[in-house]
C-alpha cells in the first residue's frame, strides 16, 4: 500500500571532471512509496529549480529498465538495494521513513565524472568498436532459416545479449573490471554459428581494448553478477577466458 | 496551390520497387567517398541507415542525443517484428502483410510505400540473423513466431520481450563496425537544433554539444532525419525522457511538410497512472494479449467495491466478468488492433466499470493461460514483462490480474516524405517513426521495428543515391557560409531569450500543463468544441512559456533544464499542429476518433469521399496559421472497406 516517508538525500555534487566534489544533503518530505527513485529526484530538482538553484545532473532516459542510461550508486550498491533492477526501476518502497540515502556516481577511472552523478562511459563504446560485431554487410546474409540454431544455444545467447551496457558491473567491482560486460558480448557471438568465423580475433581485440582503457582485472568475487540489472551470469566470464586462451594458443 | 508529388513509380504494385531499383541513378564507389551524409538519430532507422551507408562507402556523420548510440528508444520495443516469411505455413504472404498494414492503418497510408515495406520485411529478418540477433527458436532450431494485433497469422519474430533491444544492438554493432573503419563519425550527447538550407537544398545542421553547451556547425551533401516520434508532447507517454519532436519541427520551419500530426497511437496495455510526480508511462507489450484476457467486472457494484479496495479481482466469479473484447470482436478477440482495444477500454471505464482506485484501468488476466500452459511456459514467454510490472506496481501478475490502461505510445504522423523518403526540402530525408509514411491512421503491433529497419537498411540506401548522383560535382561546403552564420545567430538569439525570461515556473511544470490539455482535448476521443478550446489553450501556453519559464545555469554549458526548455517550445507547436489537424479531419479513422463521427455501435466512422488524403501542413511563419495541402490517396490495388474485426 502507498505510504509517505521523509528521507534525507546525501548527494555527490561535482561541477566537472577536474573539479573537487562534495556531498550535499537535501531533505525530501512526504515522498510516496509508490513513486520511483527518479520521480523523487525529479521532485527534488523541481524544488531546487524553483529556488533558482541548478538541478542535480544524472543520466536517465527510458525509465523502464532497458536503455542502460541510468547509473546511480545508492547506499553503496549500483542501482540501489533491490535485485535485478536499474535505478529507474527502483522504488521508494525500498526505503524507510527517516532514512539517509547516499547517492554517488559510478566510480571508476575508466568512467570519469562529467557532472554530479553523470559519468562518461565512452570506454564501453570503444570496446564494442574493437570487435563487438559480426562482419556482415547489409543485404549479404542468406535466408534466416538456413542457419538452424539449437534452442538451448539461442536462449543462452539471448541471456548474454540482454546486457544493457549500464556499467553496474564495473561500479560494483573492487577492481573496476569490465569483464562481465565484455564477456556478455563475446559469449553471445561465441554461442552462435554466425559469430564463429571471427571469434578468435574478436575476443583478443575486445580484451586488449578493455585492458588499454584502464579497467581492472577479474578476481571472481561475483559482485558484478549480483548487481547486474539483467542478471547476466559470470559463467560468461568463464566462457570468455576459455575463448581467450584457445585464441591465444592457436596463434 | 502547391502540388504534392509523391513520385510513386509507375507499374503494377508488386513491380514498382524492383523497377525503381533497376532504373534509379547510382553513385560509383570513388564518388561515394566524396559525399557526406548527416544522419541524425541512432535508433533502428538511424543506426541501420548509418551502418548501411557507411558500408557502401559514403562518409557518414551521425548524431545521437544519448551517451551511446545503443540507448536510443527503439531499445525499449518489446514484442516483436513482423515479416512475411510464412515460416508457419499459415497463409502469410507479402500481399497479406501489405493488406493487413493498409487495413490496420484504416486506409490512410500510401499503397506503394506499404507494399515495399512488406516486400523488404523478409530481408530484415535475414539481415538480423546474420548479425547474430538471438531471435526465439523452436526446438528444431528454426525461428519461432507469435501473433500480434490486427493479423490472423503468426508472423511476428521476437527475442523474449526485448526484441527492440536485440534488433537495435544488431544495428548498433554494425554501426560500431563502421565507426571503427572510419566511414561513420559518431557524435554522442549531441542534439540537432537547426536544419541549414542553402539554395533550396538541405546542406547541414546546427547541433548543440550537450556536455559543453557549445553550438556547432556541420555541413553535408544530404541530411537524414531519424529522430523518432513526438508522443512526449503529452508529457506522459511511453517514450523515453529525451524523445522529442524538435528535429522534425526544425525541418518543418525550413519548408518540410508535417503530415497527419493528429495520428497518434494510444497503446491499450500500459501501466496506469499513479500520481502527480509520475514521469512516464510504462508499456506492457501487446504480445501479452496472445495469452492474457482483458476484462472488467460485469456489475457496477463490483467495480465500485474494487475501486474502494473492498474486493479483489480474483474473488469475482467467471460469469460476473465482462471479457469485452471477446464479446464485441469475436473474430479477433483480445488481438484487435491497438486503437480499437484502447477505445474499448475507455468506453468501459467511462461507463463506470473501470478498476484501480482511479477507475481508469482494466484487467489483463493470465489465470486461464497459466491453467492451460502452466506457469513455466507463461514465465518463459513473458517473464521479463511480469518482473517489470511487479517492480513498478508491487503486485504479482501470476497471482492477480495486471491492471492496464491506454497511453500515448507512437506517432504515425510525422514529416512528409515522397516514395524516396525525401521531404519537401530537397536533400533532406526522413526515416523511421519521424516520417509519416507507412502506418496510415494506426500502426499495427510489431510494425514499427519493421519500418525503422526497412527504411534504414533497405530503402534509404537506395533512394538517397538517386539524389546524390546529381551531387557528385558539388564540393564540400564550408560552415562559414552566410546561411550557417545566420542560422547560428538566430539560434543563439532564441537560446539567450529563453535564458532571459527568468520567470518563476519550471520547464516541467509548463510541460505537464500542456500534456493535460493534450490528453483532455486531443487524446483518445476528440470533438470540434474541445479541439477549438485546445488550440486556444495551447497558444496560451506559448505565452506562459515566454513570460514564466525559469532556466537556471548558463546557456553555453551543460544545462539539462535548457535542453528540456528548447524541446518544450517545439512540443507546444506540435501540440497546436495536432489539434489543427484533428479539427480539420472531420471523420474518425484509426487512432483519430472524432466523437461526432461514429457508428451506432461506437465504432470509428470514416468519410472516404472527403478525407481520403494525407494532410500536409506547410509552415507560413511564426504565429501564422500553417497552410493545409493535401496528398490524395488513390487506392488502385486494394478495395477500400470498413474495417471489421468482428467476423
Amino acid at each position: 500500500m502507498e505510504k509517505f516517508i521523509n528521507v534525507t538525500l546525501r548527494v555527490w555534487r561535482q561541477r566537472g571532471p577536474k573539479e573537487k566534489g562534495q556531498f550535499v544533503d537535501y531533505k525530501m518530505e512526504k515522498v510516496s512509496t509508490d513513486s520511483s527513485f527518479f520521480e523523487m529526484l525529479d521532485a527534488l530538482n523541481e524544488k531546487l529549480v524553483s529556488q533558482k538553484q541548478e538541478p542535480i545532473v544524472f543520466d536517465h532516459d527510458c525509465r523502464e529498465g532497458i536503455c542502460g542510461t541510468c547509473s546511480l550508486y545508492i547506499n553503496g550498491r549500483p542501482h540501489g538495494n533491490d535485485t535485478a533492477v536499474t535505478t529507474c526501476q527502483l522504488h521508494m518502497r525500498r526505503f524507510s521513513d527517516g532514512e539517509t540515502i547516499i547517492v554517488e556516481p559510478w566510480r571508476s577511472t575508466a568512467f570519469p565524472v562529467i557532472r554530479d552523478l553523470m559519468v562518461d562511459r565512452t570506454a564501453f563504446e570503444k570496446i564494442q568498436q574493437a570487435g563487438g560485431y559480426i562482419s556482415v554487410n547489409t543485404g549479404g546474409p542468406r535466408d534466416a532459416n538456413e542457419i538452424p540454431i539449437s534452442k538451448i544455444d539461442a536462449d543462452e545467447a539471448m541471456d548474454s545479449a540482454s546486457c544493457i551496457g549500464c556499467g553496474a558491473c564495473v561500479a560494483a567491482c573492487k577492481n573496476a573490471s569490465a569483464m562481465l560486460f565484455v564477456s556478455a558480448k563475446v559469449s553471445q557471438f561465441a554461442l552462435l554459428p554466425q559469430g564463429k568465423v571471427e571469434a578468435k580475433q574478436r575476443v583478443k581485440a575486445m580484451v586488449a581494448k578493455m585492458d588499454e582503457l584502464g579497467f581492472g582485472n577479474c578476481t571472481n568475487t561475483r559482485a558484478c553478477e549480483v548487481e547486474c540489472p539483467k542478471s547476466v551470469s559470470i559463467s560468461n566470464i568463464a566462457r570468455l577466458n576459455r575463448e581467450l586462451i584457445c585464441a591465444k594458443l592457436s596463434d | 496551390m502547391t502540388k504534392i508529388n509523391s513520385r510513386i513509380p509507375e507499374g503494377p504494385l508488386a513491380e514498382k520497387w524492383s523497377n525503381y531499383k533497376s532504373h534509379q541513378k547510382l553513385v560509383n564507389p570513388a564518388n561515394k567517398r566524396r559525399l557526406d551524409i548527416i544522419v541524425v538519430g541512432t535508433g533502428l532507422a538511424g543506426a541501420s541507415a548509418a551502418a548501411s551507408l557507411g558500408e557502401m562507402g559514403f562518409n557518414v556523420i551521425n548524431f545521437c542525443i544519448q551517451d551511446s548510440a545503443r540507448r536510443a528508444h527503439s531499445i525499449a520495443a518489446q514484442g516483436g517484428i513482423n515479416a512475411a516469411k510464412n515460416y508457419q505455413n499459415d497463409g502469410d504472404s507479402i500481399y497479406r502483410l501489405f493488406y493487413d498494414t493498409i487495413k490496420g492503418g484504416d486506409y490512410r497510408a500510401r499503397e506503394a510505400n506499404v507494399y515495399r515495406l512488406a516486400e523488404v520485411s523478409n530481408d530484415i529478418i535475414d539481415q538480423c540473423v546474420g548479425q547474430g540477433v538471438p531471435f526465439a527458436r523452436e526446438y528444431g532450431g528454426l525461428l519461432d513466431n507469435r501473433s500480434f494485433g490486427g493479423a490472423q497469422v503468426s508472423r511476428t519474430f521476437y527475442a523474449k520481450g526485448q526484441t527492440g533491444q536485440q534488433l537495435l544492438l544488431g544495428a548498433y554493432s554494425a554501426q560500431m563496425r563502421q565507426v571503427k573503419k572510419g566511414t561513420v563519425k559518431l557524435y554522442t550527447r549531441y542534439e540537432m537544433l537547426d536544419l541549414v538550407v542553402i539554395d533550396g537544398r538541405a546542406r547541414g545542421i546546427l547541433a548543440r554539444d550537450l556536455v559543453t553547451g557549445e553550438i556547432k556547425r556541420f555541413a553535408a551533401h544530404a541530411v537524414v532525419i531519424a529522430t523518432g516520434g513526438y508522443g512526449n508532447a503529452f508529457f506522459l507517454s511511453t517514450n523515453a525522457m529525451s524523445c522529442n519532436g524538435s528535429a522534425a519541427m526544425q525541418c518543418y520551419r525550413k519548408g518540410a511538410y508535417f503530415s497527419n500530426p493528429a495520428f497518434a497511437q494510444i497503446h491499450p496495455t500500459c501501466i496506469p497512472v499513479h500520481g502527480e510526480f509520475q514521469s512516464k508511462l510504462t508499456l506492457m507489450s501487446e504480445s501479452l494479449r496472445n495469452d492474457g484476457r482483458i476484462w472488467v467486472p460485469k456489475k457496477k457494484e463490483d467495480a465500485e467495491a474494487i475501486r474502494a479496495g473492498k474486493l479483489k479481482p480474483t474473488a469475482i466469479k467467471e460469469e460476473d466478468r465482462d471479457y469485452y473484447l471477446e464479446r464485441r470482436y469475436p473474430a479477433f478477440g483480445n488481438l484487435v488492433p491497438r486503437d480499437v482495444a484502447s477505445r474499448a477500454a475507455k468506453e468501459r471505464c467511462d461507463a463506470g466499470f473501470g478498476v484501480n482506485n482511479t477507475g481508469l484501468a482494466v484487467y489483463l488476466d493470465f489465470s486461464d493461460a497459466i491453467k492451460r500452459l502452466g506457469r513455466d511456459v507463461v514465465e518463459a514467454r513473458y517473464g521479463n514483462l511480469f518482473q517489470m510490472y511487479e517492480k513498478i506496481v508491487d503486485d504479482n501478475p501470476y497471482e492477480t490480474p495486471m491492471m492496464i490502461y491506454p497511453a500515448i505510445h507512437y506517432t504515425m504522423g510525422g514529416i512528409w516524405v515522397d516514395y524516396e523518403l525525401m521531404t519537401s526540402v530537397p536533400g533532406c530525408f526522413c526515416i523511421g517513426e519521424a516520417n509519416f509514411s507507412d502506418h496510415g491512421a494506426n500502426r499495427l503491433g510489431a510494425s514499427a521495428l519493421m519500418q525503422g529497419l526497412a527504411d534504414g537498411y533497405f530503402v534509404l540506401p537506395y533512394t538517397i543515391q538517386n539524389y546524390l548522383a546529381d551531387q557528385i560535382r558539388v564540393p564540400r561546403f564550408s560552415t562559414e557560409l552566410p546561411e550557417f552564420v545566420e542560422a547560428e545567430k538566430e539560434l543563439k538569439a532564441k537560446i539567450d531569450k529563453i535564458m532571459a525570461v527568468k520567470g518563476t515556473r519550471t520547464v516541467d511544470s509548463i510541460h505537464k500543463e500542456l500534456g493535460l490539455i493534450m490528453w483532455d482535448f486531443v487524446g483518445m476521443a476528440r470533438n470540434k468544441a474541445g479541439l477549438e478550446t485546445a488550440i486556444q489553450k495551447i497558444r496560451a501556453m506559448k505565452d506562459v512559456f515566454w513570460k514564466e519559464v525559469y532556466v537556471p545555469g548558463n546557456a553555453y554549458d551543460l544545462n539539462t533544464e535548457l535542453d528540456k526548455a528548447i524541446r518544450l517550445l517545439d512540443f507546444i507547436e506540435i501540440g497546436e499542429l495536432m489539434a489543427l489537424d484533428a479539427l480539420d479531419r472531420e471523420e474518425s479513422c484509426g487512432g483519430h476518433f472524432r466523437e461526432e463521427h461514429q457508428t451506432e455501435e461506437g465504432e470509428a466512422l470514416r468519410h472516404d469521399d472527403k478525407f481520403s488524403y494525407v494532410s500536409c501542413w506547410k509552415f507560413e511563419g511564426e504565429n501564422k496559421e500553417p497552410e493545409l495541402l493535401k496528398e490524395d490517396l488513390d487506392y488502385q490495388f486494394v478495395q477500400v472497406q470498413t474495417r471489421n474485426y468482428k467476423a
